[in-house]
């Protein structure tokens, strides 16, 4: 049992999660470093709104990878949500990492062939791929051309919220990032999950 | 009874001052008509002066001639009827010896008021400081090309201008307003290259590095980059020469705006987002990139995202020792 291997990451499914990664990297350097505003920060201004819009343009291309790669593959039924344990479920998770597994508890949902994402871990992926990405991408879209965007949502000026509600999503998508990478170094060791990302094969 | 007829004879009186009060007041408008820009066919300047063509009896052929008029002596008088100067007719300004026609020759070698022969030491125009505009402007790129022929109307157009500035509500009115003062000149060869002695380079072109530049030129004045901001002045006037103008974007891309301490400076932009309850000021800060926008929400993020790492340096605490 302890040397079985799943298949667990297709090639396409590596091969989008590689240029998300990058590509989510850069958009969150760039987007702190625009944001922020710092005039002697590593990068220029101008360098990091270029290297926004093409890092951009990638992370949307591939997430119709991912988007259609689960809808036409059977990967897309590990984000199915069950109704029933809807909140117990999750919750179990989140006890056994708070407290279950500094105390002898196995893990509640071990990783099979048929679960590749415990439950608390797939919510948060659901929520970032079927609504913070889109609406990241969405807004950004209508950023880079802005003379799409409506002048006036009531007393608010329409660039205005479009640019807010690209930053508040992209800042959720990086603190989900830093969550995503310390959750993934609690495996066998610090480095399996990370390994098995790039060679596709899970030691279960 | 005695009373009454007193009365009546002083009620007598007083009508044949008012009737004598109304024809003096009828008399001063029908003549102030006549000069009315309103009604330029009969303006003696103007009836000439805003058409693209005359006519005047040549006494030495002894006929009528119809000439075409040199287009930059053409008026508009629309523009002139809501201009600064509309209470003033053409003769205040300009020799009454136009009254005649030809005009003579020597009257172009006349020197012309300038602005300041009115404005400048006048209490009632001290809130525009045309004092401190002249020294400002005397230190731009326009005064060193040019000299003293740079004058005031070469951008203020004596004939037709308006405070847009000051009056408008509208971001775009105002800075249409004050692009289209730039561009009389830069986007036409002629007027260019009278003051630089060389052809104007292509603005869009030269702009090229600027992004969503079509956007940019609707909603910022060219002076936003190209003049150096003073606390003092609503527009400094030293128009800078264009290796020094502004090429950095977080100069109005950040809190701390610089386009705060010059297109948001004016009081009737400030007073309007004010007028649209507090949460209309947002509209005024769009230019902010990202969630800086609002101090609340970059507060929130700083605090979610110390909350986060202090969980993990916890978490990974107890995996280290606790295992």
């Amino acid at each position: 049992m302890g040397s079985n291997k799943i298949y667990f990451y297709p090639i396409w499914l590596r091969i989008w999660h590689g240029f998300n990664a990058i590509g989510i990297i850069v958009l969150i350097i760039t987007g702190i470093s625009m944001q922020a505003s710092i005039e002697s920060s590593l990068i220029a201004f101008n360098t990091a709104v270029n290297l926004h819009n093409v890092a951009g343009i990638i992370v949307s291309l591939s997430y119709l990878v991912f988007f259609f790669g689960n809808l036409f593959t059977k990967n897309g039924r590990y984000y199915l949500i069950k109704i029933s344990g809807f909140l117990k479920r999750p919750v179990k998770q989140a006890y056994y990492y708070a407290w279950g597994m500094f105390h002898g508890m196995s893990a509640p949902y071990p990783l099979s062939e048929k679960r590749k994402f415990n439950p608390l871990q797939k919510y948060f992926y659901v929520i970032v791929m079927y609504m913070a990405v889109p609406l990241v991408i969405v807004s950004g879209i209508a950023l880079f051309f802005p003379e799409l965007i409506i002048e006036k949502v009531f007393a608010f000026s329409g660039i205005s919220i479009t640019a807010v509600v690209h930053s508040a999503m992209g800042f959720f998508i990086s603190i989900f990032l830093v969550i995503h990478l310390y959750v993934a170094s609690i495996g066998k060791s610090p480095a399996e999950n990370f390994k098995s990302i790039i060679s596709g094969w899970h030691h279960v | 009874m005695k009373l009454h007829s007193s009365d009546n004879s002083k009620t007598l009186k007083m009508n044949h001052r008012f009737i004598g009060v109304l024809l003096i007041l009828w008399i001063g408008v029908w003549s102030l008509k006549a000069q009315s820009y309103e009604n330029a066919s009969q303006h003696q300047c103007l009836k000439c002066h805003s058409k693209n063509s005359y006519t005047y009896m040549n006494t030495v052929k002894g006929k009528e001639e119809h000439r075409l008029m040199n287009p930059y002596f053409v008026l508009d008088t629309v523009a002139m009827a809501s201009g600064v100067h509309k209470q003033f007719d053409c003769t205040d300004c300009h020799s009454s010896e136009y009254a005649s026609y030809p005009h003579n020759g020597n009257l172009k070698l006349e020197p012309m008021n300038s602005c300041l022969d009115c404005h400048g030491g006048d209490e009632s125009f001290a809130s525009y400081h045309f004092e401190r505009v002249e020294e400002e402007f005397k230190k731009s790129v326009h005064y060193k090309a040019y000299g003293d022929n740079f004058s005031c109307s070469k951008c203020h157009s004596q004939h037709t201008y308006m405070a847009t500035a000051r009056n408008s509500s509208s971001v775009k009115d105002i800075v249409d307003y004050s692009n289209k003062m730039c561009l009389s000149c830069h986007s036409d060869m002629k007027k260019y290259q009278l003051v630089s002695g060389h052809e104007n380079p292509q603005l869009v072109k030269v702009h090229d590095w600027l992004p969503n530049q079509e956007l940019h030129f609707q909603h910022v004045r060219c002076i936003e980059c190209h003049t150096e901001v003073t606390d003092s002045l609503m527009v400094s006037h030293n128009i800078l020469a264009k290796e020094q103008a502004l090429k950095n974007c977080v100069e109005c891309h950040s809190a701390d705006s610089k386009l705060k301490a010059s297109l948001y400076k004016y009081q009737n932009l400030q007073k309007r987002s004010e007028d649209g309850g507090l949460l209309s000021v947002l509209s005024n800060e769009s230019y902010i990139i990202g969630t800086h926008q609002s101090p609340l929400l970059q507060l929130a993020s700083i605090i979610i995202f110390l909350a986060v790492v202090a969980g993990i340096v916890i978490h990974s605490m107890f995996r280290i020792f606790k295992k």
